[in-house]
């Protein structure tokens, strides 16, 4: 059943392609069947193919399916190859069923909507895509699935494109993640010139036999390849692209932007982690990269209004933990919390569209409240998403996932006490920031009456996120031993005074006090909350924070305002003024020639005589 | 015999100049057909007798009393030779007499090489019909065509209908113009409308 | 008339050229010329016929209709 394995990404790009050539002629029921129905059958391939991998388990522990040999140039023979290894199969699988999952509450959550087939198309593609991006056994088709994802954002941020602010935003993720694209373009150039391959595993092997560690090329090919992957997973600097892909609907927020695509970074940089373990630098740089992004959206989230916003913060925080712990070496534990990233953050969001679609399209939380005892699905299964959020000790798998990259950032040979603190102090953060949202959303007064209440394709898919939340923490050791024939284990140099249960112990004291500071300013003393903002200080921090540190402001004097001064005072293009010239030359000696149209007989006489003349003697005397 | 062509050369030249400076122009035809008979001398000196009668014959006899017909029909009278004047003024005859003289120095260039004595034996008609049944016999033909042709052409667009067929005296319209219809033998021409 | 002197000036050096090699050939291509004329003229003259009875002048500026 291994040799199934192409059918996981041609399902849906095969329903992509029938649904964007005929979509619209279908019955929404039969768009659901296309749509849904293809990641379904996708998800129970991936099943099938997980089950034959686990049972038999091929040896090498991989298994690759070259489907055929897509550009034979020179020296240069990328093919259309399927190489799947435990770190592949983990993320097909969680995108896969996560987006399945997604996709069935799409289908009632988009119901009313007259791009019903063109959500559905741009979804499957995106999943197609995705695909593609984890299996590709070599660079140039891990690079056309990256590029297709980053299309499939464009579309699904821009999705409802009469709103030209939708479209504003959709062209920023886009150039955003293009500025990341460039790097990891660049990074191909440079492993394929010097190392004469791009097929990954290949690459691999004879980066760490030519390559000493810290090599200069080394350094340089793994920097680049982290600038491609800060652009795709919004990290410092090229985060703020996210929150502002908010304003694409709610599904997309939660499969592309949560789960998912955002993730290709993590994927990128655990797939060539030969390269970054020859490249110490980079590989510090990682973890910077992590650390400084997860405080910078930590607190960014604790002013948001919009709950999709403190949702994407939350993701860039979280996915700057993931990076952190990369960058220390913990290639298990990042994966390990891409995993239950994947489920309470697609839970988070989905419960999101749930509150927003009940409330009649209203984002604000503070306009919110009171919702526990409407909408008690909805209320149960956000809050433990929001617990494993934060990290509920033992009972939430989130708890399980962050505390063991904490816990690894002051173990790892990689690591610093800097990175644990840096980690701690986002623990903090997030469970402020979660539980201001719950608070706010949940608790209180109630703000805005309910009209709609959600129907089973959306509360099931909430339910079952909700549980996978809980008990995907129990999947810790089985996950950590299955890796590892993928990703090498971390090496642990010194514990130090801190074992691993402390460092948890302490985590879980972040948590309460975290919950009690949400609960105080929140629920119980709200104007609290108002007075602190009204300090000059608070003040001045809250839009500091609320404008994500200032990063759009920044990079709209550095890079938008002078490329807008030039393009004005180049508006009569000197390049064109060539052109122009031609057309007027033109112009003019049409002018000429229609003026000798007289019609006087005299002057068409003359011409005859001229010209005879003229003749005769070129003929004489040429 | 060379100074009778060179008289004959002269006349024909000067006739020819005389010709274009006259403003009435039934004189000019009259300068004309003095410079044609010119040239027929010319042919009888060069030896080509059949040539100067058919110049004398159809040249001066028949081309240029057609010409004098239609002439004397358009009867332009005082006004041709008033409006004659204004128009022979240097800066319409400088243009043309430029490109003239460029194309006579291009001949002459053509032209220089030896010259023969001019005494030679006459090519007399029997020469030229042998050649004219010989060689140019599709020339004979081709020429006949083109008569066709002209007759045909000729005789359309000189064709009127005849619907009016009496004399038509207009009151007069002096514009400036030559006379217009009244002096015409036109009745009932193509144009539905007739200016007054 | 300009054009009758023209072609008569033709026709004279095609004579002469004739005399001088002392072939026939310049009188016959002298006669052609002189058909040619004589249909040449026929037309013409016709066709300032024409141009009287519609534009009631000689003058070729008066022809202008072709002007674009």
């Amino acid at each position: 059943m291994l040799s199934w394995l192409w059918l996981i990404p041609a399902l849906p790009f095969a329903s992509a392609t029938l649904l964007m050539l005929s979509g619209s002629r279908f019955s929404r029921k039969a768009v659901t069947a296309v749509g849904v129905g293809s990641i379904g059958l996708s998800a129970l391939v991936t099943a099938l193919v997980a089950y034959s991998f686990l049972s038999s388990g091929p040896a090498g522990s991989s298994y690759t399916q070259v489907l055929w040999t897509w550009i034979n140039v020179g020296g240069f023979q990328p093919q259309i190859g399927l190489y799947l290894d435990a770190l592949s199969l983990v993320m097909v699988l969680v995108v896969t069923w996560v987006g399945f999952l997604i996709h069935i509450y799409s289908a009632e959550f988009m119901i009313e909507d007259p791009g019903y087939s063109r959500f559905f198309a741009y979804m499957n593609l995106f999943v197609a895509s995705m695909i593609t991006l984890l299996l590709g056994n070599n660079l140039l088709l891990l690079l056309l699935g990256w590029e297709g994802v980053g299309l499939c954002s464009y579309l699904l941020i821009g999705f409802w494109y009469r709103d030209p602010a939708n479209g504003h935003a959709a062209r920023k993720a886009f150039i955003v993640t293009r500025v990341g694209d460039s790097a990891m373009m660049l990074a191909l150039f440079l492993l394929f010139t010097s190392l004469g391959t791009l097929q990954i595993q290949d690459l691999m092997q004879r980066a760490s036999q030519h390559w000493q560690s810290g090599s200069t090329l080394a350094v340089a090919a793994a920097l680049l390849l982290l600038g491609g992957a800060v652009g795709k997973s919004a990290q410092l600097p090229l985060q703020v692209w996210l929150p502002d892909a908010m304003a694409g609907p709610t599904p997309t927020s939660a499969l592309i932007h949560a789960a998912t695509m955002v993730t290709a970074g993590v994927y990128l940089i655990a797939r060539t982690h030969v390269l970054f373990s020859l490249a110490p630098a980079a590989q510090l740089a990682v973890g910077v990269v992590g650390a400084a992004t997860l405080l910078l959206a930590g607190f960014s989230a604790l002013t948001q209004h919009d709950i999709k916003r403190v949702l994407a913060y939350s993701t860039v925080s979280q996915i700057g933990y993931m990076f952190l712990a990369l960058g220390v070496g913990a290639w298990q534990a990042a994966m390990f919390h891409f995993l239950t990233h994947a489920f309470f953050k697609a839970l988070l969001f989905l419960g999101a569209g749930v509150i927003i679609n009940a409330l009649d399209d209203e984002h604000s939380i503070f306009k919110m409240g009171g919702l526990r005892r409407e909408m008690p699905v909805a209320f149960w299964t956000f809050l433990i998403g929001a617990c494993a959020l934060a990290g509920l000790p033992f009972i939430t798998s989130g708890f399980f996932s962050k505390d063991l990259i904490i816990w690894q950032t002051w173990s790892a040979e990689g690591g610093h006490p800097a990175f644990w603190i840096a980690g701690m102090l986002g623990a903090l953060l997030t469970a402020l920031y979660t539980f201001r949202l719950i608070f706010r959303v949940f608790f209180g007064p109630l703000g805005m009456p309910v009209t709609k209440r959600p129907g089973y394709a959306m509360t099931i898919p909430l339910m079952i996120l909700a549980f996978l939340a809980v008990v995907g923490g129990y999947l810790k050791e089985p996950l950590l031993s299955f890796l590892h024939s993928a990703l090498p284990a971390t090496t642990e140099a010194h514990a130090g005074l801190l074992t691993e249960t402390r460092s948890e112990a302490i985590a879980g004291v972040l948590f309460l006090i975290g919950l009690y500071f949400a609960f105080v300013f929140h629920l119980q003393k709200r104007n609290l909350a108002d007075v602190l903002v009204a300090t000059p200080v608070g003040h001045a921090l809250q839009q500091w924070w609320f404008a994500g540190w200032g990063f759009d402001w920044l990079y709209d004097q550095v890079f938008v305002k002078p490329y807008t001064w030039l393009s004005n005072v180049n508006k009569d293009d000197f390049v064109d003024a060539f052109y122009t010239a031609l057309a007027w030359v033109s112009d003019l000696a049409y002018r000429w020639l229609s003026s000798t149209e007289t019609g006087r007989v005299r002057w068409y006489a003359a011409g005859m005589a001229a010209g005879s003349v003229l003749f005769i003697a070129m003929v004489l005397f040429l | 015999m060379e100074l009778t062509f060179y008289i004959a050369g002269g006349i024909a030249v000067v006739s020819t100049v005389i010709m274009l400076t006259r403003l009435n122009l039934v004189h000019a035809l009259l300068y004309l057909i003095v410079s044609l008979l010119a040239v027929a001398v010319d042919f009888f000196v060069l030896g080509a007798p059949f040539a100067a009668a058919l110049e004398a014959i159809v040249y001066a006899g028949a081309i240029m009393v057609l010409f004098l017909f239609v002439v004397m029909m358009l009867n332009i009278g005082k006004h041709g030779a008033e409006t004659e004047r204004e128009w022979l003024t240097p800066g319409i005859w400088t243009g043309p007499v430029t490109l003239a003289s460029i194309l006579i120095i291009e001949v002459a260039y053509l032209a220089r090489g030896g010259s023969a004595p001019l005494s030679t034996s006459a090519l007399g008609p029997k020469e030229v019909g042998i050649a004219l049944f010989g060689p140019y016999i599709i020339g004979v033909e081709l020429a006949s065509m083109l008569m066709l042709a002209g007759l045909v052409g000729a005789y359309h667009l000189g064709y009127r209908k005849a619907e009016k067929p009496e004399i038509q005296h207009d009151a007069d319209t002096h514009e400036g113009r030559a006379d217009t219809s009244g002096d015409l033998v036109l009745a009932g021409a193509d144009r539905a409308t007739r200016t007054t | 008339m300009s054009l009758e002197v023209m072609l008569n000036a033709a026709g004279l050096a095609f004579v002469v050229a004739g005399s001088r090699w002392q072939q026939a050939d310049g009188q016959v291509m002298f006669m052609f010329i002189l058909a040619m004329a004589a249909a040449e003229v026929a037309v013409g003259l016709a066709l300032v016929m024409q141009i009287y009875r519609r534009f009631k002048s000689l003058d070729v500026d008066e022809l202008s209709e072709m002007r674009g």
